[in-house]
């Protein structure tokens, strides 16, 4: 039997089948809609109970689309996900309520996602107002267990945002999203801001929160380095596109798109001994608005054919629970 | 090798309104021609701020309180404001981390290429034309003739960051103080732009002086390392002793909270806390609140350098035994 997480026989949390997001381009006087942009390009993927999935990828590629379309923060163009085997992209406000305590994200910078003129705790209570019945006292309690969780004091608690330093206010960021007991949380770009010793605190804190809580992530990040500790499985994207899923090992130990082969290659290794060959890639991203034909990547694979500019390579299984997007997937550059 | 520039005992201070702010505390370091210092450190360890007093860009509330920046033998640290303006651009230039602030966006590329040019040259419009079409050709940017009349708005993260480094290199300046130049850009563009920074350096044989918080870049490109903390000088030493030797704990800690990608067994080892602020008054080591092999010395006395090794000097009570053995060596061979 095939086995597509690395730890089997697990259940599947969250699926997405054929998710599609275009954002149109109004332009003219009549503000007609002259194109998409292509953010998010036929997804589908499984996410498991307490996995960390990685989605990696340059800014632009659609990463953050994609978690902001799972949360349903932006409209779907085509496609269905499943969350615990129910439908919820087209459930109503009020239906979607009981998925938002199960579903939460943290953000990149969490500064700009505070009041600045609200006490910290007062901030958090929040959370429990909006989705429970507690008195005062109970949740002013609920609010300083969760400031111990996530390493903070009591004494936190009447201070302004502007008295943390990033990576505590990135803290207050965790203490919100795990303030429901969520069983999944998105991490957009969650450690990105940070300085490297302050983001191994945070990532050391997600991963024991995660131990304890059962919680799956997905974790959008451009840090290969950050996605190789933390996460179970990685997902690369390109323009919009899934290119390449794997398990963490597997994908690390053997890139099978050239895509991948050149993200890793071209990652500074923080060692004088490393002698890698890099591959450079040449050129920028293409325009997602007006991608190119065939394969997204052709434009600046060293590998690239005469099929490549025509035909748009399939997604497949090429080793087991290693999935790639590529005509010559395998071959070496 | 030619030193370039020197910088002994560097103290800037900043007027606030709870007093004056050391945020660098006696500084001191030297670069050669042809060589890559990298300095490193947490945000708010006073790395830019030690850039921006050597090309004496410090903001109207900063200003060098003591110690000497001199650039080939000549002090540059008191010139009037006339003179430094001269030296900017053809003898220190620098690139900023986000080249869309850097880059006025009302005007062309061209004019922002030809200004420099004119201004220090004092050639034609047409000349300057020409030679920022070669500039932008050498920094690697295809149809430059097209890009002269561009806005900066119309080119891409690395696009920016490459006309960026061609105006800085538009007089040939011989030291090129680059904080953080590829911290915005995805990294299949950083490797691009790092490599380009290496070619020229390599082809013009400036000294490069690189601002940066990724362990990676700093093996990547440095020929030497200063790491900083709070303010002050913890370790110097050579790229290769940094990485394989590194001395000082707040070194190590910054080696282990990198994740490495080659190894899946890593684990990363954070340093406890955050900087303090620069207000803080600490008696003794400024780390050792954070420093898990802290003594009592470290609370009472600030360490001197302790000479480790041939170019590796550390600031840590840690490392003064080592240097009492091999000084008592010393002295017995006397």
């Amino acid at each position: 039997m095939v086995t597509l997480s690395p730890k089997s026989n697990q259940k599947i949390l969250l699926e997405l089948k054929g998710v599609k997001k275009y954002f149109p381009i109004k332009g003219g006087i009549l503000k007609r809609v002259q194109g998409h942009v292509k953010a998010v390009e036929d997804v589908s993927l499984h996410l498991f109970e307490g996995e960390s999935l990685g989605v990696v990828g340059e800014s632009g590629c659609g990463k953050s689309t994609l978690g902001r379309a799972i949360l349903g923060l932006e409209e779907l163009t085509e496609g269905k996900i499943h969350f615990r085997d129910e439908e919820i992209q087209d459930l109503k406000r009020k239906e979607k309520l009981k998925f938002v305590k199960e579903m939460q994200m943290i953000f990149q910078d969490p500064y700009a996602s505070l009041n600045p003129r609200q006490r910290i705790g007062h901030a958090l209570e929040e959370v429990f107002t909006m989705h429970t019945n507690m008195s005062a006292k109970e949740k002013r309690a609920s609010v300083v267990d969760l400031l111990h969780e996530v390493g903070l004091k009591e004494e936190h608690f009447d201070r302004y945002p502007h008295e943390f330093s990033g990576g505590q206010r990135q803290r207050i960021g965790i203490a919100r999203a795990i303030a429901l007991n969520p069983s999944f949380v998105i991490c957009d770009e969650a450690v990105s801001a940070l300085d490297v010793s302050v983001q191994a605190q945070v990532l050391k804190l997600l991963k024991t929160l995660q131990e304890k809580y059962q919680l799956s992530y997905l974790f959008i990040s451009h840090d290969l380095g950050v996605v190789r500790y933390f996460c179970d499985r990685v997902l690369v994207m390109y323009l919009g596109n899934t290119v390449e899923l794997g398990t963490v090992k597997g994908l690390f130990a053997n890139p099978l798109h050239p895509y991948t082969q050149a993200l890793l290659s071209a990652i500074p290794r923080p060692s004088v001994h490393t002698n890698t060959k890099r591959i450079r890639l040449q050129g920028d991203l293409p325009n997602p608005a007006n991608p190119p034909s065939g394969c997204p990547f052709h434009t600046r694979c060293p590998i690239a054919q005469e099929v490549c500019k025509v035909d748009k390579p399939a997604w497949q299984e090429v080793e087991p629970a290693h999935f790639a997007a590529c005509h010559f997937a395998g071959t070496k550059i | 090798m030619e030193t370039l520039l020197e910088v002994n005992h560097l103290v800037t201070e900043f007027r606030t309104a709870e007093g004056n702010v050391q945020a660098v505390r006696d500084v001191s370091f030297s670069i050669a021609k042809g060589e890559t210092l990298c300095i490193v450190g947490e945000s708010g360890c006073g790395k830019s701020i030690t850039s921006l007093s050597v090309i004496g860009l410090l903001p109207s509330n900063g200003k060098i309180a003591s110690g000497e920046v001199k650039y080939e033998g000549k002090p540059i640290h008191d010139l009037p404001y006339e003179e430094l303006r001269k030296m900017r651009g053809t003898k220190i230039s620098m690139i900023f981390q986000e080249p869309m602030t850097a880059l006025n966006p009302v005007l062309t590329v061209g004019y922002q290429l030809r200004e420099p040019l004119i201004l220090h040259h004092k050639i034609s419009k047409n000349e300057a034309t020409k030679q920022g079409i070669e500039l932008l050709k050498q920094v690697g940017i295809p149809y430059p003739e097209k890009r002269m009349n561009q806005y900066p708005h119309e080119l891409s993260g690395g696009m920016r960051q490459r006309v960026m480094i061609a105006i800085a290199l538009a007089c040939h300046p011989g030291l090129l103080i680059a904080d953080e130049p590829t911290t915005a850009l995805d990294v299949t563009i950083q490797a691009q732009i790092l490599d380009l920074i290496n070619d020229l350096k390599e082809k013009l044989n400036m000294g490069v002086m690189m601002i940066t918080h990724d362990m990676g870049v700093v093996a990547e490109v440095a020929d030497r390392v200063m790491v900083m903390y709070a303010g002050k000088k913890v370790e110097e030493g050579s790229v290769q002793e940094i990485f394989d030797h590194p001395k000082h704990p707040y070194t190590i800690g910054l080696l282990n909270s990198v994740p490495n990608i080659d190894d899946p067994d890593f684990e990363l080892e954070p340093i406890p806390g955050s900087l303090p602020s620069l207000q803080e008054n600490i008696q003794g080591c400024r780390f050792h609140p954070r420093c898990k092999f802290a003594m009592d010395k470290c609370r009472e006395l600030t360490p001197p350098e302790f000479k480790t090794d041939e170019g590796h000097v550390v600031s840590c009570w840690l490392h003064e035994e080592v240097e009492e053995v091999k000084h008592g060596h010393l002295v017995a061979q006397i």
